[in-house]
């Protein structure tokens, strides 16, 4: 046995493991490169949001700057505008209220029917269950005709309650489908411990199943606050006196004249409306993952 | 404290007869081990006694009293799970304490009995925490004191071992058993594991096919299986069936194993085995009554010689297997006269331990 005929397996190894590392340095620098060009693209709208919104008209309607940067001073001329001189307090207050109700309707529907359809088992269960989702996948673009009749019927037209109404057309069936699948995820045996321990299916509903899903709760109930709080085709065609309209239709339709565009005043609008979802986003974002990600990996 | 009996109970699931009429008694205070092979139908007979599976026909008692048609929670039992089922949003003190705070129980008494039970079980210092800062062993004993402090009139265990390692597994056995000394109550306990069931029970109960094989205490299991299926089932390694032809031997018998080997059948069992003299039978003797030769006073006929297949070294003993007319037969043997694979070694067959089963019938005999 030679010093030689030793080695040689002993530099292939050596070479194996300099190999995986290469190779995983090139799967990192592609995944960063990646990242960074999703981020920035998505990052850029919201950045010309910002700089945008803290600009006077004038540097705003010059030709000459450079759009990227404040160049003139920041000033908050547009949002003392904003909240002065037009009706934008009233859509937001509106929206707050709409949204409020949607979230609330959305839970105590899609919880107690996620349950039901999850857990107790009963003929027709799984059928009603797929059924719930299909009415998700009909676009609120073509609903909205017949929705038209329905909320014209029951005297809700232009009316920011007619919202209350239509959007949980939206939010309850995909609610209820993300809860069914988390509710399934929850073992048998908890259920059949409460109902040993004698709790019944309420107690059982609300001491255990509740709290243990909370993370896809919490996942739901920032679903139904984006759907609502973002929609745009329902407000926009069921709404349209100003004291009646919600933030997304009712920025645009009174800050777009014409072809007049109030270009600091819609991005300092949009800011505004966007930075409740951002806070919310920031402090349930741990729960959202946890809830997209429910059943991935045991426990 | 209630005495639990089953009669005629049947489950079935769509066409497929999970349990088929079985009749049971437990005494007060007993503890049962329902034992079987998965599928048996141990785990629904439990779950039946529990409410948590109707019954299709029969009735169950607990105390006396038909309850059938009684929810879970109005049969007055508790039941420890195999994954423990213990609410993962709740401290061990609020798992335990779920039941009784339903039931409205005053709060000082409720605090009593849960410290109680953690006293019996040693989790006293576990109480604050949530089931996922506990070990399966720990948890498993919150899942037991939730049982305990209900003060039950049945406890039932669905298999609640065998989510443990081996070694926690011995630990918990010892547990549950010191646990049921301490507090005397009616127990229905379900395991496949033949080695749980005859150290816990004080009676066990054999099920295969959704029917009960046998019941008895595990002394009485071990030495007089009634059937084919105990026999094999109880003790580890498995009762070695082998084909043999019983023949007279003058006013005795032999169990012709095969052209070369005949034991005899000893002279106390003459009388029992003579109605069989000439059948094809089979005889079951457990691998430690085929042993090397030992005691001075063996009986030199019951002495042959193999040659060893696989030899398996446990330490305290070892196991040997080898063929007779290509059936695998295992013996154990004192680790010191173990020959090595594929060298011939003399074996004494200790037929004082011997069963005859009737291949037609599986029938002990």
């Amino acid at each position: 046995m030679t010093s030689a005929a030793l080695s040689a397996p002993a530099k292939r190894r050596l070479g194996a493991r300099s190999s995986l590392r290469r190779n995983r340095r090139w799967a990192l620098i592609t995944s960063y490169v990646f990242l960074v060009i999703f981020a920035i693209f998505f990052l850029i709208p919201p950045y010309y949001m910002i700089v945008t919104a803290f600009k006077s008209d004038a540097e705003v309607a010059h030709m000459a700057t450079n759009p990227w940067i404040i160049a003139d001073g920041i000033t908050l001329d547009q949002f003392r505008i904003l909240l002065t001189q037009t009706d934008f307090l009233t859509f937001f207050k509106n929206t707050v209220i709409v949204t409020l109700c949607v979230v609330a309707i959305t839970m105590v529907v899609s919880v107690l029917a996620a349950f039901s359809l999850g857990r107790m088992k009963f003929w027709g269960s799984s059928v009603l269950a797929t059924g719930i989702f299909l009415t998700y996948l009909v676009p609120d673009t073509l609903l909205f005709i017949p929705l038209f009749q329905i909320v014209k019927a029951v005297g809700l037209l232009n009316s920011y309650w007619g919202m209350v109404l239509v959007y949980p057309t939206l939010t309850v069936p995909f609610c209820t489908w993300i809860m069914i699948g988390y509710f399934q995820s929850i073992p048998k045996e908890l259920d059949e411990a409460a109902l040993i321990d004698g709790a019944s299916h309420m107690q059982m509903l609300t001491k255990i199943f509740i709290p243990v899903a909370l993370p896809g709760i919490i996942a739901a109930m920032i679903f139904a606050f984006t759907v609502s709080w973002a929609a745009f085709v329902y407000p926009m065609a069921f709404l349209y006196s100003a004291d009646q309209q919600v933030l997304t239709v009712g920025t645009v339709t009174s800050l777009i004249r014409a072809d007049v565009y109030k270009w600091g005043m819609l991005m300092a609008g949009a800011l505004l409306a966007a930075a409740p979802p951002l806070v919310i986003y920031a402090f349930l974002m741990d729960y959202y993952i946890a809830g997209l990600t429910a059943g991935a990996t045991k426990g | 404290m209630a005495e639990v009996a089953l009669r005629n109970v049947v489950k079935r699931f769509d066409e497929v007869e999970a349990v088929r009429s079985i009749n049971l008694d437990i005494p007060d205070n007993e503890f049962v081990v329902l034992v079987g092979p998965s599928g048996c139908g141990k785990s629904t007979t439990l779950r039946m006694i529990a409410g948590l599976e109707e019954v299709t026909a029969g009735d169950i008692y607990i105390g006396g009293e038909i309850v059938n048609d009684l929810p879970p929670k109005d049969r007055d039992i508790a039941m420890v799970f195999q994954n423990y089922a213990l609410y993962p949003h709740m401290t061990a003190f609020e798992n335990m304490s779920f039941g009784l705070k339903l039931r409205r129980f005053p709060k000082d008494e409720i605090k009593r009995r849960v410290d109680n039970a953690a006293r019996i079980l040693d989790i006293a210092e576990l109480l604050d925490r949530k089931p996922k800062a506990l070990s399966g062993g720990q948890r498993q004993r919150v899942a037991m004191g939730r049982a305990i402090v209900r003060n039950p009139k049945v406890f039932l265990f669905d298999e609640p071992l065998s989510n443990l390692d081996a070694k926690l597994r011995v630990q918990m056995r010892t547990e549950i058993k010191r646990v049921h000394q301490m507090v005397k109550t009616t127990t229905v306990y379900v395991t496949h594991d033949q080695v749980e069931a005859m150290t816990l029970a004080d009676r066990v109960v054999v099920m295969n096919g959704g029917a009960i094989e046998q019941i008895a205490s595990p002394h009485d299991l071990y030495h007089n299986p009634k059937t084919r299926f105990v026999a094999g089932f109880i003790g580890s390694p498995a009762m070695n069936f082998i084909r043999c032809h019983m023949e007279q031997n003058g006013a005795g018998l032999r169990a012709r194993i095969s052209d070369k080997i005949s034991l005899p059948v000893p002279a106390s069992l003459t009388a029992r085995y003579q109605p069989h003299s000439g059948k094809a039978l089979i005889l079951g003797l457990r691998p430690e009554h085929l042993t090397e030769p030992r005691r001075s006073d063996r009986d030199q006929n019951c002495e042959f010689d193999i040659t060893l297949d696989v030899v398996e070294p446990m330490g305290m003993e070892t196991m040997v297997y080898f063929t007779v007319d290509g059936q695998e037969i295992c013996g154990r043997v004192d680790p010191g006269s173990a020959k090595g694979p594929g060298e011939v070694m003399r074996l004494h067959a200790n037929m004082n331990h011997m069963h005859l089963i009737d291949p037609q019938t599986d029938a002990v005999l």
